[in-house]
């Protein structure tokens, strides 16, 4: 026990000697939580029209006014030509280019009709649909208010928001996070730490000490779990005091789902360890194999089941998949543990698989 | 000359090490095979379970419509709300619709009825989107309910048409906008990760200690070190250019000279951020993380998820320090829009600046002396 308390002081030695790196395993939760809470949004913000004028007469001009004073619009340009709009859009300062039929208030009344033509720059293909959506409510409004006898009823949706009525979408990457960050710092740092002691050769002066095999693994680690419970911990905070995203449900289950999460992504790092003789492999395995797939297959940021069926099918294989799942379900949901039954048993499973491969082809031989 | 012997050691170095020249080709592969299909915000297919307890030819037709219609898939048919809440809970379903008893009947004489629907938000786009195509398809029934019913005398209306058009991308295909950007995060990858890794590799061996003591000078000795990289990103890259073309059947309409020349600017700019990264660092482990936390930043706010206009403007004004908000401009715009360089005029300076300023930095920052 004193040799094995012995090397969890010297694996702390070793992590916390290194400032740099504690202070990026440290802020990298903080500045993620930030990033997503605040910055990433798709929101519309400020649509940029420009107007192809030809001679705009009276209700034209008030569609263009109403979209002025509206502030999610600004009139930045009026073009002369439709072989304008082309050049405005290459030049990217113009998202949507507004263009009336000629007489537009005349024919109006006429049995034809006139026509609003709302060009859009669909190089960003969600954006594009905002801004049309957007501005064809504005246009859609100033006709409802200039002729008001329009027909209402039919039937009337009465939606309720489940969970999130006010629809941020931090309550959706809260737990995208947390899988991402744990699987980061368990999994890669593990592998890099201890394919390091192999590359630098004193992993041979560790096999020949008298302690266990075992206990070096688990020495190894141990900084790496301390670590990624404070970031959980760290992340929690942030989420229900920054970003008022509140654990609605129970924090002991949600803990102990969250442990049994890190004892993977620690069995995955040991098992990536024992797959590679050379930190840049470790790296390169730990990023293509886990990083990249938890980022994207996850579910973290984008929704699985837009996904085509072959990707869906592949995600399940992934450990973080059925952890954010799990998470929403707990802490935004607040559903009971039973609602997460799948989750936790498919979790459970993976765990005890990892953690016996990665102890069986943990090799205590030097070839 | 040294610089050709210095180079000569660095090709044999990277040819030696197999993981890392498959990673050239099999990255940018991976990347835009799989990314576009994966990284789409896109909502199809919410899943939908129906309470009908009307069972008229109305609720059942509306159940059908559900059915046929693109955005939802009927998963399951309920007896009542409490089996549906489940049906939400387990994850079975999205949403969940009550049709009340009488629904048919008030909609007939009364001209309206309501239905209840409720939404799974924890992914709020889901929710945005449900609700407003729940709301689309009630109302189209409605309309064509109300229209069969009774061909009521039409007052003369202002009529207008409303035409959208969505110029560059006209079936507002996602990959079409990421496969652009998806080709700079293969840089990003390629010449951020390894380069940082390279110094610090012969630090950690010991053998920068024999560079340190030859007569090589500091800038003949980073170019070496930069050169293989500027290679690599361009075989990358255009390997990245071809399975656009390949698989999406993407071309730049802006043409590939103007493309290349912003290629070259950013692969400059990311193979010295990485040096200078590495000349820093004193373990391997400590670069990638210093690396991987830049890197995030650069992905996070270059505009390729979620559009730069909409950042707060905190935000906004560190996006315009990263050369990837530029990138991804460029990128896109070249490709889907055909600008040329007359339009790209500030995109360019930002780039050349930043280039320019990394490769200096990263020169200097090589000390030959230990501290």
């Amino acid at each position: 026990m004193k040799q094995f308390l012995a090397f969890v002081q010297k694996e702390f030695y070793h992590i916390l000697r290194d400032r740099r790196t504690m202070l990026i395993l440290l802020g990298m939760p903080i500045v993620l939580i930030i990033l997503f809470g605040f910055a990433l949004s798709t929101e519309v913000r400020n649509i940029r029209v420009a107007v192809l004028d030809s001679d705009l007469d009276n209700i034209a001009r008030q569609i263009v006014q109403r979209l002025e004073a509206n502030e999610f619009f600004t009139i930045s340009e009026y073009i002369d030509q439709s072989s304008d709009i082309e050049r405005v859009f290459r030049q990217g300062n113009i998202d949507i280019v507004i263009a009336f039929s000629p007489d537009f208030s005349g024919e109006l009344f006429a049995p034809d009709g006139s026509q609003i033509q709302i060009v859009v720059d669909a190089s960003d293909a969600n954006m594009a649909q905002s801004y049309a959506a957007y501005t064809s409510g504005v246009i859609a409004q100033h006709f409802q208010e200039l002729m008001p006898e329009s027909s209402s009823g039919g039937i009337v949706p009465n939606v309720i928001l489940l969970y999130n009525p006010l629809l941020k979408s931090s309550y959706n990457f809260v737990p995208g996070i947390m899988g991402l960050i744990l699987i980061l710092i368990c999994a890669m740092m593990t592998s890099i730490a201890i394919v390091r002691e192999k590359e630098m050769g004193t992993m041979e002066v560790l096999l020949v000490s008298p302690i266990k095999p075992i206990y070096i693994i688990m020495a190894k680690m141990s900084p790496y779990f301390v670590l990624s419970c404070v970031n959980l911990i760290t992340i929690l905070l942030l989420s229900v005091f920054l970003l008022k995203v509140p654990v609605a449900g129970s924090l002991i289950v949600l803990a102990f789902v969250s442990l049994l999460y890190i004892f993977i992504a620690l069995a995955l790092g040991l098992l990536i360890s024992t797959l590679a003789e050379k930190q840049i492999v470790a790296l390169m395995f730990s990023a293509m194999l886990l990083l990249v797939p938890t980022m994207l297959l996850s579910g973290m940021a984008f929704p699985i089941e837009s996904m085509p069926k072959l990707l869906q099918i592949i995600s399940n294989v992934f450990p973080p998949t059925w952890y954010i799942s799990a998470v929403r379900k707990l802490m935004i949901a607040g559903l009971p543990i039973t609602s997460t039954l799948k989750e936790i048993c498919i979790l459970l499973i993976m765990a005890v698989i990892l953690i016996n491969v990665s102890l069986k082809k943990f090799k205590t031989r030097l070839e | 000359m040294t610089l050709k012997y210095l180079l000569e050691k660095e090709f044999k170095q990277s040819y030696r090490n197999k993981v890392v020249l498959g990673l050239i080709v099999i990255f940018p592969l991976v990347v835009i095979l799989v990314m576009p299909w994966a990284a789409t915000l896109d909502i199809k297919n919410i899943k939908v379970s129906v309470v009908d307890n009307d069972l008229s030819s109305f609720s059942q037709e509306l159940t059908q419509r559900i059915q046929n219609s693109t955005y939802f898939t009927l998963v399951s048919a309920v007896r009542n709300y409490e089996e549906g809440i489940n049906e939400l809970e387990v994850g079975h379903a999205d949403m969940l619709l009550e049709i009340p008893s009488g629904f048919e009947n008030d909609l007939v004489n009364l001209g309206t009825s309501p239905i209840q629907v409720s939404i799974n938000t924890v992914n709020s786009i889901k929710g945005v989107m449900g609700q407003s195509y729940i709301n689309m398809l009630a109302s189209q029934f409605s309309q064509e309910k109300a229209a069969s019913m009774a061909s009521n005398t039409k007052i003369s209306q202002a009529k207008v048409d409303l035409i959208i058009k969505n110029m560059y991308n006209p079936t507002l295909d996602y990959k079409y906008t990421m496969v652009p950007g998806l080709i700079m995060i293969t840089l990003i990858i390629l010449c951020g990760f390894l380069p940082a890794l390279n110094i610090v590799i012969e630090k950690e061996q010991g053998t920068i200690e024999q560079m340190n003591v030859t007569p090589v000078s500091k800038l003949t000795f980073i170019l070496a070190k930069l050169i293989p990289f500027w290679i690599i990103g361009f075989i990358t890259v255009s390997l990245g250019f071809f399975f656009a073309w390949l698989v999406y059947g993407l071309v730049p309409l802006g043409g590939y000279p103007v493309l290349y020349l912003f290629i070259a600017l950013f692969v400059f700019t990311m193979t010295a951020c990485g040096l200078l990264i590495s000349n820093k660092s004193s373990t391997m482990q400590q670069a990638t993380f210093v690396m991987f936390f830049f890197v995030i930043i650069f992905v996070m706010l270059c505009g390729l998820l979620t559009p730069v206009d909409s950042m707060p403007d905190w935000a906004k004004f560190i996006a315009g320090l990263t050369p990837t908000k530029y990138m991804v401009n460029v990128l896109r715009s070249v490709y889907l829009k055909g600008s040329g360089i007359a339009d790209l005029k500030v995109d360019l300076i930002v780039l050349i600046a930043m280039m320019l300023f990394y490769t200096v930095w990263a020169v200097l920052s090589y000390r030959k002396s230990s501290n």
